[in-house]
């Protein structure tokens, strides 16, 4: 292990796991109980419209992502409607035309994109030190965030009817959840990718609520599941040489299908 | 008794669609009124007018005083809450407690014993530290009204709390509802009004407009009147079907 860590890029990918690990705690939890997987998922693959416009434009990529990732957070914010129904619609949309934009635009940008696959899938092992040092202020943004908006956080989570009864900017705060659930992705993105962004919301949460019925223990058990996932992944991707993304993503199904099957034969 | 709200003539709907037209009523410290009427007839969207969560079209809801609007409990329908949401016992009904001016605060020491107190007074204490998800029906319902009531309200509305819940939970509940209302108003909105017999002090008819009517008011050929079809009564004095036609005298 201390030899690996002679290596920059491992650095680097150790402490962007470390990151996307508690992003996955402070905000994976929100994702599942307010039900915005989806949401999330549109998010992330509008991103892919972001980074093919700042390649066109010769910019970075994450910063594309970075702005298409908020705009489509206030839109579905803007945008969303009273019924299921018309939401579903919304999140369909932008999630496809997200993708669209970005394949238009990688496909006018002169020469080729290099960085096409680690888009779609991540490469945590090819993680610049420029994009950490964004990932980490992204990380601080929205773990200070959720910390002084938790009681709002969760009310709205819990009871949105009840939560409007006592006054609470229910709006305000369904729409800086999303924002910091695009800031979030944004970050996760360089981790595994556009494509398997909703796992690492997701499964983290799922393993971690087999265990504990508080919430903000539920926070810190899928972050600790999270990093257990994305530096085991990595190891397994080192020795095995696999896409690195998607083996951190079937590391945490094994581990989930691993706790489900535990508890089904516990009973 | 003094007049805690009063709902002036307000019209109110969604999109282009009137729910409910030229409603006026007046709630009463220590009133007890039962809100009847079919499905979107307005029952809940009346209640959440008087809640504030709703901005009328026309008219006013005036209250005695402005505090109130901190001191109004709600007790949601059951599908508003997240069931599977992973919180204690405890933790939900603390928040109750978290309003639109404290929420960015952190909880108060007192707000511990406040909350325990409430979970004794509904009979949950021993269930403190289990998951909301494995209480019964009428647990939680009993646990939804902790939450309601442990900002200590001076009004209690109450959406369909016995839609969920078996015939020994609900007799729990009207007779934990007949002891807040020796300090409190209760409104409870509901499909049936038979748990309440006994205890009510008006029901309210809704249905696009709305009808105020007295304790003993309604005799069975009255309603069959009013309804415009038969009405089945169970020998005291409140209807159990749903309203039709209504032509009452407006209050």
């Amino acid at each position: 292990m201390t030899d690996l860590l002679s290596y920059e890029f491992m650095r680097n990918a150790l402490a962007a796991s470390i990151l996307a690990s508690i992003l996955c705690g402070v905000i994976g939890p929100f994702v599942v109980t307010r039900k915005m997987v989806f949401a999330g998922g549109s998010m992330s693959h509008s991103a892919f419209g972001g980074m093919g416009i700042a390649c066109w434009l010769g910019l970075n990529p994450l910063a594309g992502a970075l702005a298409f990732t908020v705009l489509a957070a206030l839109f579905l914010s803007a945008a969303g409607r009273r019924s299921t129904e018309e939401n579903d619609l919304l999140i369909g949309v932008l999630w496809a035309v997200g993708m669209a934009l970005g394949i238009v635009f990688i496909h006018i940008t002169p020469g080729y994109v290099p960085d096409l696959m680690s888009f779609l899938f991540g490469n945590i092992l090819l993680v610049p030190r420029g994009d950490l040092v964004l990932a980490a202020v992204l990380t601080a943004v929205v773990t200070v965030s959720v910390i002084v908006f938790f009681r709002g956080f969760v009310s709205i989570a819990l009871d949105e009817e009840f939560a409007r009864s006592r006054k609470m900017p229910v709006k305000g705060l369904h729409t800086g959840l999303l924002v910091l659930v695009a800031l979030a992705i944004v970050t996760l993105i360089q981790v595994v990718g556009i494509i398997l962004v909703l796992a690492l919301l997701t499964i983290p949460v799922a393993v971690a609520r087999e265990f504990t019925i508080r919430f903000t223990r539920l926070m810190i058990l899928s972050s600790v599941t999270g990093i257990l996932l994305c530096i085991g992944g990595l190891a397994v991707s080192f020795t095995m040489n696999l896409p690195s993304g998607a083996a951190i993503i079937l590391l945490g199904a094994l581990l989930l299908g691993a706790v489900k099957a535990f508890r089904f034969f516990r009973k | 008794m003094k007049s805690l709200v009063r709902i002036e003539n307000i019209t109110f709907g969604y999109g282009d669609h009137p729910v409910l037209e030229g409603v006026t009523l007046e709630i009463m410290e220590r009133d007890y009124i039962l809100v009847i009427g079919p499905n979107g007839g307005g029952k809940t969207t009346l209640l959440k007018l008087v809640l504030g969560i709703e901005k009328p079209w026309s008219g006013a809801v005036v209250l005695a005083e402005e505090s109130l609007r901190e001191r109004m409990g709600y007790v949601p329908q059951y599908a508003t809450f997240n069931r599977n949401f992973p919180i204690s016992v405890f933790d939900m009904v603390g928040t109750g407690l978290i309003t639109g001016g404290n929420y960015l605060s952190p909880g108060k020491q007192s707000d511990r014993g406040r909350v325990e107190e409430m979970l004794h007074k509904v009979g949950l204490y021993e269930k403190r530290r289990e998951r909301v998800t494995d209480l019964s029906g009428g647990q939680l319902q009993r646990a939804l009204i902790a939450r309601a009531l442990v900002a200590d309200p001076v009004l209690l509305f109450l959406d369909e709390p016995t839609a969920s819940i078996d015939i020994t939970a609900r007799t729990t509940l009207r007779e934990f509802l007949d002891d807040m209302n020796s300090r409190i108003a209760v409104v409870v909105v509901t499909h049936d009004p038979t748990p309440f017999a006994r205890v009510y002090k008006h029901i309210l008819c809704v249905n696009g407009k709305s009808f105020l009517h007295g304790r003993g008011e309604l005799d069975s050929q009255d309603l069959e009147a009013l309804y415009g079809c038969p009405v089945e009564l169970l020998g005291h004095g409140i209807p159990h079907t749903l309203l039709r036609e209504h032509d009452g005298g407006e209050r």
